[in-house]
């Protein structure tokens, strides 16, 4: 073997390590250059206060492709579950909280019709999201062109669709392009339940409840159900773990894994990738470059756009990949009390989001370049579930909380302290006397992710998830089968189809399209 | 009790077109109208003495052409005069005009941003090819694609061909077209915002979605895929107000032998053993026939004017959640002269089209907000026209009427009813808003006619006063219009039948609904079709 049959991969992000483990169980030569001193991406688990650990970006894991995890067997390299099928409770001010798992609510005050309603709800939903889940492991089909295989693909496409059921695939493709106000609007009264329901499909988007496309984003989401997960989970060790496993599978495969080695640029040699260099100099030659860097990362910075086409370059620079998301973490000297929520319920998952306009109102202002002036959270206190990430007794909170500016009009810090005081008001609210129990915070505006975390726009789907970015237009039209425009260079990141959330099935399609493209060869 | 082969309910554009086409094919047709007038939203009133409101719709594009020629509408009295100009003024007091000469309007855009000027070529021609793929699929059903009937497999395979013809890179253009904000689509051309805004107003007219919300592009497709004599995304005036777009088919309708009762508002729709047998009028007064069809919105046809008994449930529930919005206002006025615009100065051709006032999409976006929030625009988009500059018929000499069309407005005050005190609040936000840009305008005003959806909804019958008969989102568009497995003009109850805005291809007086149905029923009955089919442009 020559340097040349090398396979060289940018980023040890999740799906990075994913795509090595399968490139180097086919025998490749593989090397994953990772800028950070640990792997993970934005899947890791970091200390944040001294002694207080916590999941860095990501901090449920529901994604994860079941058939990845069975493959690389990640439980035998490691990976355990400190809990799974967590519960979700949707704090309300009065104590009336909604306890919610799947399609039932375990308590709070909800009209029968709604519990009837959310059970068929639930299970329709899921049914739909199967429909999406069965893609996460295909190449996108093009459309219109490449042949007999494309059209087949697109066939099936077609056919997952079909196989709804008249009924079904009536209501998926009424619904699959619209927004969750108008669907929960038709089905639910409860505005409590409401809430609690629209949170889920505008998590870490651009989108309100009442954007169109925010339906296909909460079928992303619950096609990590669909696929066999249990629900919303914890690793034992924080998200890391799984960054941890997935890199023991591929060096346990013959990949070797170098952190804290930056990739500068990707090199050419006439119109094909010759490897890359590092930012100390060292240049390392590669037949095929793997890029887990974000669309623009990879092919305006490491590549550079004058080595493409101009009309690639225009869409990959309005690939949309801004967040809206921050996150918040707390380190606490004692578990904090919720009003009348019984001790049990506090390791759940808690989301403030107590009505949709409440959520709309949220995102309106960030919309604008402000900070939600009263912000939407999802909670959990991982601490409760894995002792080893806080010192006895002591816990840590970590909280997705909406929405956050990517530019805000104000400056990054005096937008990260109005939100952290903002976000800690309405903890307190719910917890009274929370505020005094926090020894130290992080807030992570988009833009401290996209520094941390190395992803533009700091979105942690590297780009929005939204019909004109799905599927065969993601990253963008043209290059959604994770080959680029140049030749060797391939994508395996959460830019490309199935999109992000810690899944894995981007980087082994990536594998698969490597793999694929040399037996052409 | 009179006995016809089909009844009509409403005389509107769409249902005179139906009862038109079914007239013609030898059948006879009856049009019950519950207003003393025809034309539903496509009227000319005289409410103030002298002068020709287009008090609802204001201007015409849409029209099919194949049925402008079809129904000899010309000869009928219907005249479309083209306006040119157009312009968007900004608060500062500089202009983004529309020219027809490509030289000066790329000049114009360079004046904002060079780097516009060479885009505006690239969107004219991306926007103009799906705007040829889309328009001779206006005159066709469009296919269920739960279906596996022959007819709707030959219908989907067509599509795809169609696709395919413009090429790979088109679909999912397409794709992204309808699915993405103006905003974004614009930005993906653009960076001057006064561009972006001059552009993006055609994607929120008529729609309860902001400039940022995901499906205002298609919107925008909507307002562009008309023409005028050929001219694709041109737009003209009906000589005497839009009431002439009526006027014409009701004559042409007449023409075949159809009759028109007015006066006559229907109070039910008759059903006996799952089939049609007429309907009966709120007088009392029945008409008998075994096709009845509606010409009123999916929600007013379904909880309004039907027995809840005579239709499955599902449709009721599904009527009932038909997203049908009201977002717009209008405000109808009798000038005593013209009023000055200074950053346009005098006789400024530009002034013959429409006009806006514009800054910013943020600006645009928080008059969506205020919407959102239960009351109207604080700072609306106007559509404002002079119309009388192009058509003298509609004020006396040296007279004008002004029609502007207001985004946002809501159905409800935060829930409540308007009130005469919201009413004058609306009216003076929009008056106040011209005024800032024509000094003299206000002195100018002898008449105004101040229209909510509420009086929208009274007058018309439009629920809400959306003036599309339904939201134009992904999910009431081609085969989900009205409702998914009953987009093909078909109603849940044997021998009745949908015609109109709330069916495809939706609103914009194109009287492609009406057309549309005319060709089922006479299918059903197994009558040639007369209907025409969609021309190509090429």
């Amino acid at each position: 073997m020559t340097d040349r049959d090398r396979i060289v991969i940018v980023g040890a992000g999740h799906n990075g390590l994913a795509c090595a483990a399968y490139l180097a169980r086919a025998g490749r030569e593989v090397v994953v250059l990772e800028a950070a001193p640990q792997v993970g991406g934005a899947a890791v688990t970091r200390e944040f206060a001294k002694g207080f650990r916590v999941s860095g970006c990501s901090h449920l894991s529901y994604l994860l492709d079941p058939g990845i995890a069975r493959e690389l067997k990640l439980a035998s390299h490691g990976l355990k579950w400190a809990r799974t099928g967590l519960k979700t409770v949707a704090l309300a001010q009065a104590g009336d909280h909604l306890v919610l798992r799947g399609g039932k609510v375990e308590s709070g005050t909800v009209p029968e019709a709604d519990r009837k309603a959310l059970a068929e709800y639930h299970a329709r939903m899921l049914r739909f999201a199967r429909v999406v889940a069965r893609q996460h492991n295909r190449k996108p089909p093009r459309l219109g062109g490449g042949g007999r295989s494309e059209m087949l693909g697109a066939a099936l496409l077609g056919f997952d669709i079909r196989r709804l059921g008249r009924e079904d695939m009536r209501e998926f493709l009424r619904i699959a392009g619209i927004n969750i106000y108008d669907v929960l609007e038709e089905q639910f009264d409860s505005p409590a339940l409401k809430g609690a329901l629209a949170l889920d499909a505008v998590l870490g988007t651009n989108l309100g409840p009442r954007s169109n496309n925010s339906v296909l984003s909460l079928l992303h989401r619950l096609s990590g159900e669909a696929a066999g997960n249990d629900g919303l989970s914890i690793p034992e060790g924080g998200m890391g773990a799984i960054s941890e496993a997935l890199a023991a599978a591929a060096r346990a495969a013959g990949a070797t894994i170098r952190t804290s080695s930056p990739v500068r640029r990707i090199t050419l040699e006439g119109d094909r990738v010759s490897g890359v260099e590092l930012e100390g100099g060292e240049k390392v030659a590669a037949q095929t470059v793997v890029s887990n860097a974000d669309p623009a990362r990879t092919l305006l910075g490491l590549l550079g756009a004058r080595h493409l086409e101009t009309g690639f370059v225009h869409r990959i620079r309005h690939f949309r990949t801004k967040g809206m998301a921050a996150k918040l973490h707390l380190a606490l000297e004692a578990l904090p009390s919720f009003a009348r929520l019984s001790a049990e319920l506090v390791g759940e998952r808690l989301v403030i989001a107590p009505d949709m306009t409440y959520l709309e109102h949220a995102f309106d202002a960030a919309k604008y370049g402000q900070c939600s002036p009263e912000p939407a959270l999802e909670v959990t206190i991982p601490s409760l579930h894995d002792k080893s990430l806080a010192p006895a007794g002591k816990h840590v909170l970590s909280a997705v909380v909406l929405y956050a500016p990517f530019d805000p009009r104000a400056s990054g810090d005096e937008a990260r302290s109005e939100l952290l005081d903002r976000a800690l008001a309405a903890l307190d609210r719910h917890a009274p006397g929370l505020r005094r129990q926090v020894t130290a915070s992080e807030l992570l505006l988009p833009a401290d992710l996209e520094r941390e975390f190395r992803i533009s726009g700091g979105h942690w789907h590297h780009g929005e998830l939204a019909l004109d970015q799905f599927m065969m237009l993601r990253p963008v039209p043209g290059a959604a089968q994770y080959a680029m425009p140049v030749g060797g260079l391939f994508l395996c990141g959460a830019g490309c189809h199935p999109g992000g959330g810690v899944m894995g099935s981007a980087g082994r399609n990536a594998a698969n399209a490597v793999l694929a493209m040399e037996r052409a060869a | 009790m009179a006995k016809y082969d089909a009844i009509v309910i409403g005389a509107g554009h769409n249902g005179l077109t139906n009862a038109a086409y079914l007239a013609r094919s030898g059948l006879k047709v009856l049009v019950v109208e519950r207003n003393p007038w025809i034309g539903g939203a496509a009227v000319s009133r005289e409410i103030e003495k002298g002068w020709m409101y287009s008090n609802c719709s204001y201007v015409c594009s849409l029209l099919r052409p194949e049925l402008f020629r079809d129904l000899e509408l010309a000869r009928h009295g219907l005249q479309v005069v083209p306006y040119g100009g157009g312009v968007s003024i900004t608060s500062n007091g500089d202009i983004l005009g529309n020219y027809t000469d490509e030289q000066v309007q790329r000049r114009e855009f360079a004046r904002h941003n060079p780097r516009d000027a060479d885009a505006y070529h690239r969107y004219s021609t991306d926007v103009m090819r799906q705007c040829k793929f889309i328009r001779p699929l206006l005159l066709r059903s469009p296919p269920d694609p739960t279906s596996f009937k022959p007819r709707d497999l030959r219908e989907m395979i067509f599509l795809g061909r169609e696709l395919n013809k413009f090429g790979e890179q088109f679909i999912y253009d397409t794709l992204r077209f309808y699915s993405m904000s103006i905003a974004d689509f614009l930005n993906e051309y653009f960076e001057s915002d006064v561009v972006k805004c001059h552009l993006s107003g055609s994607g929120i007219i008529g729609s309860a979605m902001g400039v940022y919300s995901p499906g205002t592009a298609y919107v925008l497709l909507h307002h562009y895929m008309g023409d005028v004599d050929g001219s694709i995304g041109a737009w003209g005036f009906a000589r005497g107000g839009m009431g002439a777009v009526s006027k014409a088919i009701a004559s042409a309708f007449k023409s075949f032998g159809g009759e028109i009762v007015v006066d006559a508002p229907v109070r039910q729709v008759l059903v006996r053993g799952g089939r049609v047998t007429g309907v009966v009028t709120e007088n009392g007064t029945e008409y008998e026939a075994d096709v009845v069809v509606s010409n009123l919105d999916p929600r007013r046809t379904y909880t309004k004017i039907f027995d809840p008994k005579d239709l499955p449930p599902a449709i009721v529930e599904k009527a009932k959640n038909w997203k049908i919005r009201g977002s717009s206002g209008k405000l109808n006025i009798a000038l005593d002269g013209l009023p000055e615009f200074p950053a346009l100065g005098k006789d400024n051709p530009l002034a013959y089209g429409d006009m806006h006032f514009l800054d910013s999409l943020e600006k645009m976006e928080r008059a969506y907000d205020d919407w959102k929030n239960g009351t109207w625009s604080k700072e609306p988009y106007l559509d404002l026209l002079i119309p009388s500059m192009t058509d003298p018929t509609m004020a006396p000499p040296g007279k004008h009427f002004m029609s502007v069309f207001v985004q946002y407005v809501p159905p409800f005050i935060h829930g409540r009813e308007w009130t005469d005190a919201d009413r004058e609040g609306f009216k003076n936000t929009v008056l106040d808003q011209i005024g800032r840009y024509s000094p003299n305008f206000k002195s100018l005003v002898r008449h105004v006619e101040c229209r909510t959806p509420r009086e929208l909804e009274a007058e018309v019958g439009l629920t809400e006063g959306n003036i599309f008969q339904g939201e134009l989102t992904m999910d009431q568009l081609l085969f989900n219009r009205p409702f998914p497995g009953y987009a093909q003009y078909r109603g849940p109850v044997r021998g009745f039948y949908m015609c109109g805005s709330g069916t495809h291809p939706g609103g914009g007086v194109m009287a492609a609904p009406g057309a549309n149905a005319a060709r089922e029923i006479l299918m059903d009955l197994r009558r040639p079709n007369i209907v025409p089919e969609g021309w190509s442009d090429d």
